[in-house]
């Protein structure tokens, strides 16, 4: 049975239990956000034994070779003597230079960085409540059009980040960012490939930095973005996707409506279903999809039984953090 | 046996089955049609219906490398540890038998020699126990 060891102490992994839980579990305090190896908020370094690869995936190499690993998923099969990180993440300052409200819940924040920062659209930065709370949002600009940084956030009940963004942000003030991080970008290569695009919510953020960057990258094949919420209310852009496709003959976009009241103009129906009753034959085509956790992994399995590779599957599911001290639910 | 020797006799007795196969390259092709025979297969698919799929990607791809006599690091009691969950939910004869069946099928589909199909479905048997928990 394989054993954490952390400062003087050692603890006994449960059967397959993470180290962030085992810790968790024992009383250590772990920064985490998404718990599903994303964030890289819970990065820890193991100074004797060999954390799995699993634990490693998205760290750069040189990371990686010495020995860092994301808590959140990682389940040795040997014992590990772990410690957090010397330094925390490294941040970087931006400065708010706008605040736009969408639709009735998601706010575009623009951030002016300090120090260029260089991104791919679909990444996602960490935003910094303070040292201990931060929360990951996809980056909607590209950097060949946008001037600053964009970011959609929208507001959740109870949302700590969010509340924040929506409520107390302002213009002109200062906050930290970490990243960028994360591998759901459009990538170069196969410039005449079909591109799928399906997205819940504020899931927009990176499809509508991605598609565009395609496009902005010379990309020849279809891009066919379906953007899905139960009404009209939870769509935003509408009008500016539109116009993209007016202007781009080989760019498609569906918005999609869940609930009762479809409205002409728009496609009745989960964005999942809409785009693979589109696309029934998605064997050569390369997804991204970004938003609902169940979304994602509903329609992974789906396209990927359709016949899509998996390494053409791309995904950013937002997942919720809901391990609140304060949240009696939890 | 020690562990090395184990491995050694192991990587002797199956390089060749390995190499026939087609080797990483003939694992690859092969992962997307068998993972995809699992979760269309009703006997089975409710197995991993709450499942990463990537994860279990990865996992079918390092069953299949074993399978076809690759280089691996499962021991029985990994078979067993992996599985166990499973068998308290029912995991059975049956299951096993429509894996190993998915497996054949595969291969005919990649057109490997029968010969071949029979070694690596000797080897798939061969964990039928540890799986099962007996």
């Amino acid at each position: 049975m394989a054993h954490i060891r952390y400062r003087q102490q050692h603890f006994a992994l449960a059967a397959d239990e993470t180290v962030l839980d085992c810790l968790t579990r024992n009383g250590v305090a772990v920064p985490s956000s998404c718990r599903s190896g994303a964030c890289q908020t819970c990065l820890m370094r193991a100074s004797t034994g060999t954390p799995p690869e699993r634990a490693q995936r998205g760290l750069k190499d040189s990371q990686k070779a010495q020995n860092f690993f994301l808590a959140c998923v990682c389940r040795p099969d040997t014992s590990l003597t772990v410690l957090l990180p010397d330094h925390p993440a490294e941040t970087t300052p931006v400065t708010v230079r706008g605040l736009e409200l969408l639709n009735d819940e998601v706010m575009r924040v623009v951030l002016e960085c300090h120090s260029p920062i260089d991104y791919r659209p679909g990444q996602f930065i960490r935003l910094f409540f303070d040292r201990t709370l931060c929360r990951s949002y996809s980056i909607a600009s590209v950097p060949a059009r946008d001037r600053h940084l964009h970011l959609h956030v929208r507001r959740l009940a109870r949302g700590r980040l969010s509340g924040w963004i929506h409520d107390q942000l302002r213009p002109g003030h200062t906050v930290e960012i970490a990243g960028p991080t994360g591998d759901c970008f459009y990538a170069p290569g196969r410039p005449e490939q079909g591109l799928l695009l399906i997205g819940t919510g504020s899931g927009l953020a990176p499809l509508y930095g991605i598609a565009r960057d395609a496009l902005q990258q010379g990309h020849t094949g279809p891009i066919r973005l379906f953007h899905g919420s139960r009404d009209r209310r939870g769509l935003y852009l509408v009008e500016e996707l539109r116009d993209l496709a007016q202007e781009s003959p080989q760019f498609e976009y569906t918005p999609c409506i869940s609930g009762p009241q479809v409205p002409p103009g728009y496609a009745a129906g989960r964005p999942s279903d809409v785009a693979l009753r589109d696309t029934p034959d998605p064997r050569s085509w390369r997804l991204f999809l970004c938003g609902h956790p169940d979304m994602v992994a509903a329609t992974r399995r789906k396209a990927y039984l359709a016949g899509a590779a998996m390494k053409d599957i791309h995904a950013d599911a937002f997942s919720i953090d809901s391990h609140t001290p304060e949240d009696p639910a939890a | 046996m020690t562990a090395t020797k184990m491995s050694d006799w192991w990587d002797e007795s199956h390089r060749s089955l390995y190499e026939n196969l087609g080797g990483e390259p003939a694992v690859d092709a092969a992962v997307d049609i068998f993972y995809r025979k699992v979760l269309t297969d009703d006997r089975i698919s409710g197995f991993f219906d709450d499942v990463d799929m990537e994860r279990q990607a990865a996992k079918q791809k390092a069953f299949l490398t074993m399978a076809f006599g690759g280089p691996h690091r499962y021991t029985g009691l990994d078979m067993r540890q992996g599985h166990a969950h499973l068998v308290q939910r029912g995991l059975n004869d049956a299951h096993v038998d429509a894996v190993i069946e998915n497996l054949a099928a595969t291969l005919r589909e990649l057109d490997v020699p029968a010969d071949l199909i029979e070694q690596v479905a000797a080897i798939a048997e061969s964990t039928r126990n540890d799986v099962l928990g007996r």
